[in-house]
């Protein structure tokens, strides 16, 4: 006897039951309760889920079918939606692959003299400089290097397409209320989903071999600063200098490029530094799916429980994570003192 | 008072602010309240009925208490605001059968803008935030930054082109916005309260670098603001709004020798009017002269002037000219009397 067998026979849907019953499947739960003997004490009546309505009718699915059905319906749209995606995204792959070849070809004592100066130009502090030839060399040292640059290389193209991507869609949410209301959302998914999570679709439509599916599951996660501050920045920007645009004529192309965009920088630089921080921690996890870099070291420390591998690899993830905001800070501070 | 061209018109202007304003303009018109129409249809009376001429080469000072729809009032003349219902005449044309190219035409080169809070844009040079306007017309930087130099120069900022707005002081700043708008050479210069967020001292001065270059340039001015010693100050045809509607309108002597309601009696009660009012405004004719008069005025001088100009004796007279031709007459006994103010109504604005 179940719980509910009084609710398809008041219903007169016994026979249907009976008619439509598949396989009976005794979960592990159904076998504990027949060795402990049926017991119908009141504090033990089940919610009527759907495999406590299986147990009293043949005719209605456990739990385990309808995430199965999900399973199925997933794998059949995916053809179609492969086929869309596929060449739209293709380009992502190449830009990866293109990023780490050419990164990788370059000899280290070119590379770090590279990135020495543009760090350089775009903070212009010596000391950050200098805390880069120590990190540098000690990533180069403990033979790190390479992987640090296929790190960085990642992140580059990433956060690239992110502000590529994310600052058209931050102004057109500034623009109107009616696109605000639609992608905060989206974005509010993207940032609460689990990062594992979002993985999972993306392993079904692409193969764990190619570059992209690390590079969207990366995109996804980190665009979303840069898309929240530009909205919020352009919606900041002081309401009597955007009249006084207004007032003297100008066009919304010009407002958009004269005033709003320069005075949202400040915003939208530090959602361009938030983007850059959700990348690297994103390429961690993203070796998962077979991201090569520094995560790769972490995972395998993880994997074979070799505390070194995973320390070293990971205290490079922190000298990066480091060298990347002390730059981006850096750039954003200038950019506030030109305007105050 | 002078024939000249009315280069700006408004006519029967409406403004309801609310979610659906057409719906309710037709009672308003009928005489429906602002206070029955904030509290029944929750719509709020902005403007209502409003028509001013404004002439070429005056200073139209529209004055009014926070809330009485002075700021939103001048907002139509450039359509940042759109209204509910009435017309507006820019040399004749109607601004709101303009589409958005030509309203943009209108703003860049007919109409400029000076506001309370300056509104410049803090990472521009003071060079670049006063070539705004041409810079938005796209002319050639070279000649935009003459034009700029020259305007900054005589608004008293020379030195100062490199500098950023943070860097200067509030009547500098101001400045600035003023040499914006001169800038533009735009024939009408709009002014909202362009001058209230300033220090008393330093208002006065830029009362007075307006006044000095409107006798060069003979714009069409239109002038808000919420102080009537300011509005007297520059006005050539005052507009004294209260709650969305016009009190009364007209030359300013003749509004504070002739206030038609107990709001601007109110008003004009707190007037030091030996300082604002002008001889032209209280003499009498010529050949009402009884006594010999003890010397000379111009209709222009203050009543003050005359006081000091007389040492205080009310027995004296004078002879009042206009441009060298005598034009009336005055007795300091009359001018003493035109001293003597109003009493502030008991149900004017200060008795509630």
């Amino acid at each position: 006897m179940a719980t509910y067998d009084f609710l398809f026979n008041a219903l007169g849907l016994r026979e249907w039951c009976n008619a439509h019953a598949g396989e009976k499947i005794t979960g592990l739960a159904a076998l504990l309760k027949k060795t402990k003997g049926e017991s119908n004490a009141w504090h033990e009546t089940p919610f009527p889920s759907l495999n406590a309505l299986n147990d009293a009718c043949g005719a209605i699915p456990r739990s385990g079918d309808f995430t199965r059905m999900l399973e199925t319906g997933f794998l059949n749209i995916r053809g179609g939606l492969k086929l869309v995606l596929d060449p739209l995204t293709q380009p992502l792959s190449w830009m990866l692959d293109g990023a780490l070849t050419l990164f990788g070809a370059i000899p280290w004592f070119i590379l770090v003299p590279l990135l020495l100066i543009a760090a350089l130009l775009v903070s212009r502090s010596v000391q950050i400089v200098i805390f880069m030839i120590i990190s540098f060399a000690i990533l180069l040292f403990v033979d790190h290097f390479e992987m640090t640059v296929e790190t960085l290389s990642i992140i580059s193209v990433c956060t690239v397409i992110c502000v590529v991507v994310g600052l058209p869609i931050g102004i057109a949410m500034s623009k109107s209320d009616r696109v605000q209301n639609a992608i905060i959302p989206v974005l509010d998914m993207l940032q609460t989903l689990p990062t594992f999570v979002y993985l999972i679709p993306l392993i079904f439509l692409f193969s764990i071999t190619e570059p992209k599916l690390y590079g969207i599951a990366i995109i996804l996660y980190a665009i979303v600063p840069v898309v929240r501050l530009t909205n919020l920045g352009i919606r900041l920007v002081d309401r009597d200098v955007k009249e006084a645009a207004d007032a003297f004529g100008m066009s919304d192309m010009q407002k958009l490029l004269g005033v709003e965009i320069p005075l949202a920088l400040p915003n939208i630089m530090a959602g361009v530094n938030q983007t850059i921080m959700m990348s690297l921690a994103m390429v961690v996890i993203a070796s998962l799916v077979s991201a090569p870099g520094l995560g790769e070291r972490v995972l395998q420390g993880i994997n074979n429980n070799e505390l070194g591998v995973g320390f070293i690899a990971g205290f490079g993830i922190v000298l990066i994570a480091i060298i990347l905001d002390r730059v981006t800070k850096a750039a954003l501070s200038r950019v506030n003192a030109a305007h105050h | 008072m002078s024939d000249a061209k009315i280069k700006v018109s408004i006519k029967n202007l409406y403004k309801i602010f609310g979610t659906d304003p057409q719906s309710y303009l037709e009672a308003v018109k009928q005489g429906l309240s602002k206070t029955d129409l904030k509290e029944k249809h929750n719509h709020v009376l902005g403007l209502k009925d409003i028509n001013v001429d404004m002439r070429e080469g005056e200073i139209t000072v529209i004055m009014g208490l926070s809330g009485s729809g002075k700021s939103t009032l001048i907002r139509h003349l450039n359509r940042l605001i759109e209204p509910t219902d009435g017309q507006i005449l820019v040399d004749g044309e109607d601004v709101l059968a303009y589409n958005d190219d030509k309203l943009r035409k209108l703003r860049q080169s007919r109409m400029s803008m000076v506001f309370q809070k300056f509104a410049l844009l803090p990472h521009r040079t003071v060079l670049d935030n006063a070539g705004m306007a041409p810079r938005v017309r796209g002319e050639q930087k070279a000649t935009i930054d003459q034009e700029a130099r020259k305007w900054l120069d005589r608004v008293g900022l020379k030195g100062f082109e490199n500098s950023y707005p943070h860097q200067l002081s509030g009547g500098m700043q101001q400045r600035v916005g003023l040499a914006r708008a001169l800038t533009s050479n735009a024939p009408i210069m709009l002014m909202d309260e362009a001058f209230s967020a300033l220090d008393p001292l330093i208002r006065t001065s830029m009362q007075d670098l307006l006044l000095e270059l409107q006798t060069d340039l003979h714009k069409t001015i239109i002038f808000i603001t919420h102080d009537l010693d300011e509005a007297l100050k520059l006005a050539d045809h005052l507009v004294i709004l209260k709650d969305g509607y016009v009190v009364q309108q007209g030359e300013p002597q003749h509004i504070l020798l002739n206030p038609n309601d107990p709001y601007i009696e109110d008003f004009v009660a707190d007037i030091n009017r030996a300082r604002v009012l002008r001889v032209g405004s209280i003499m009498t004719d010529a050949d009402h002269a009884t006594n010999e008069p003890d010397g000379v005025v111009q209709t222009r001088d203050t009543l003050e002037s005359v006081i000091a100009l007389a040492g205080g004796d009310t027995n004296k007279a004078y002879r009042v000219e206009e441009d060298g031709k005598t034009v009336g007459h005055l007795e300091m006994r009359d001018l003493v009397r035109a001293l003597v103010r109003p009493h502030a109504p008991v149900d004017g604005v200060r008795a509630s």
